[in-house]
């Protein structure tokens, strides 16, 4: 064929050892293997991206989808995983265990968007924070006294914590579980809007941390060794998005507990509870 | 190596640039569905946990 021939002809003896080619040629060889091996790596990169931010999205939120609907029979058939009667009156420090991966309760954060709901499961492995997101194994449950503490991913697997930096202080994180809606409040200045004021035990509603400063999930965040008096939630996710360099962590505090009563919603959630 | 490719692959222009769609496809397929997500856990982009 003319375009082959045409072809062959521009591009010569490529795949062909450099040995018996002349010192240009060889040059050129080089130069075309070069050029081609960082083209390729560029291409396969923005594949990675592509993967990231939306193919492990499409599997995440079918896991996280099979998660609710696994939250939703086992409510339906009277099993709770956080069995108990009233969370509420747990001694704090007295812990109920879960299997990891299995899904216990859902979060819900109005300000993020109406349809913001996400299931939360035991664990904080990377198979598990694929089912939505993710309780520190031996933290508080819901409504416990002490901290209810989870994980999320921020960029892709569902990217349930993307936007939690647009959280302010008295922003609702309502946790729903078998027996109780609990709603918590993003900790902070209510008065000036400023998520980073500390109260006086020293814990804001938003801090940035390194990823190795445990002291945020203790059960009295940033008082390591302190006996816990309020139920607060504690949100963790990677910080810068993109990055891992950093994390973003949230507190809120329990406002209210109200009894799950049928289908009816929280007045947060635009209910009547 | 690209230009090997091309000229080893069989028949016309035609044929050439599908069997090379295809094989851009497949190349795809074993990086987002095989190789990614085995290396994805030792890259540093989807830590969200505080841990010692």
């Amino acid at each position: 064929m003319k375009v082959d021939g045409v072809q062959t002809a521009e591009l010569p003896a490529e795949p062909l050892p450099p040995s018996g080619m002349s010192g240009g040629d060889r040059m050129r060889w080089l130069a075309r293997g070069l050029g081609q091996t960082l083209i390729t790596l560029g291409v396969v990169m923005l594949l990675f991206v592509v993967y990231e931010v939306w193919v492990t999205n499409i599997f995440a939120h079918a896991k996280q989808q099979a998660t609710r609907k696994q939250i939703e029979q086992s409510w339906s058939q009277g099993k709770d995983p956080l069995k108990g009667s009233d969370r509420l009156k747990l001694p704090s420090g007295q812990q109920v265990t879960i299997p990891l991966g299995v899904g216990f309760a859902n979060l819900y954060i109005p300000h993020l968007g109406k349809d913001y709901a996400f299931p939360i499961v035991e664990g904080i492995n990377d198979a598990d924070l694929e089912k939505g997101v993710g309780h520190y194994p031996g933290t508080a449950i819901p409504g416990q006294i002490g901290n209810f503490a989870v994980a999320g991913h921020r960029v892709g697997k569902g990217e349930p914590f993307l936007n939690l930096n647009h959280l302010g202080p008295g922003d609702a994180v309502v946790v729903q579980t078998a027996k109780n809606w609990y709603v918590y409040r993003v900790m902070g200045d209510d008065a000036t809007g400023n998520v980073s004021v500390r109260d006086l035990q020293g814990i804001p509603g938003r801090e940035i941390v390194s990823p190795n400063d445990v002291q945020v999930i203790d059960p009295v965040p940033d008082n390591p060794g302190k006996k816990p008096t309020r139920a607060i939630i504690t949100m963790t996710t990677c910080h810068p998005k993109y990055s891992a360099s950093s994390r973003m962590i949230i507190h809120a505090l329990l406002d209210r507990a109200v009894p799950v009563s049928g289908k009816a919603l929280p007045k947060e959630l635009g209910g009547t509870l | 190596m690209y230009v090997w490719i091309w000229r080893h692959l069989p028949g016309g222009m035609a044929a050439k640039v599908v069997q090379t769609a295809l094989l851009v496809a497949a190349v795809s397929a074993l990086l987002l569905f095989v190789i990614f997500p085995v290396i994805e856990p030792h890259l540093p982009f989807t830590h969200v946990t505080v841990n010692r």
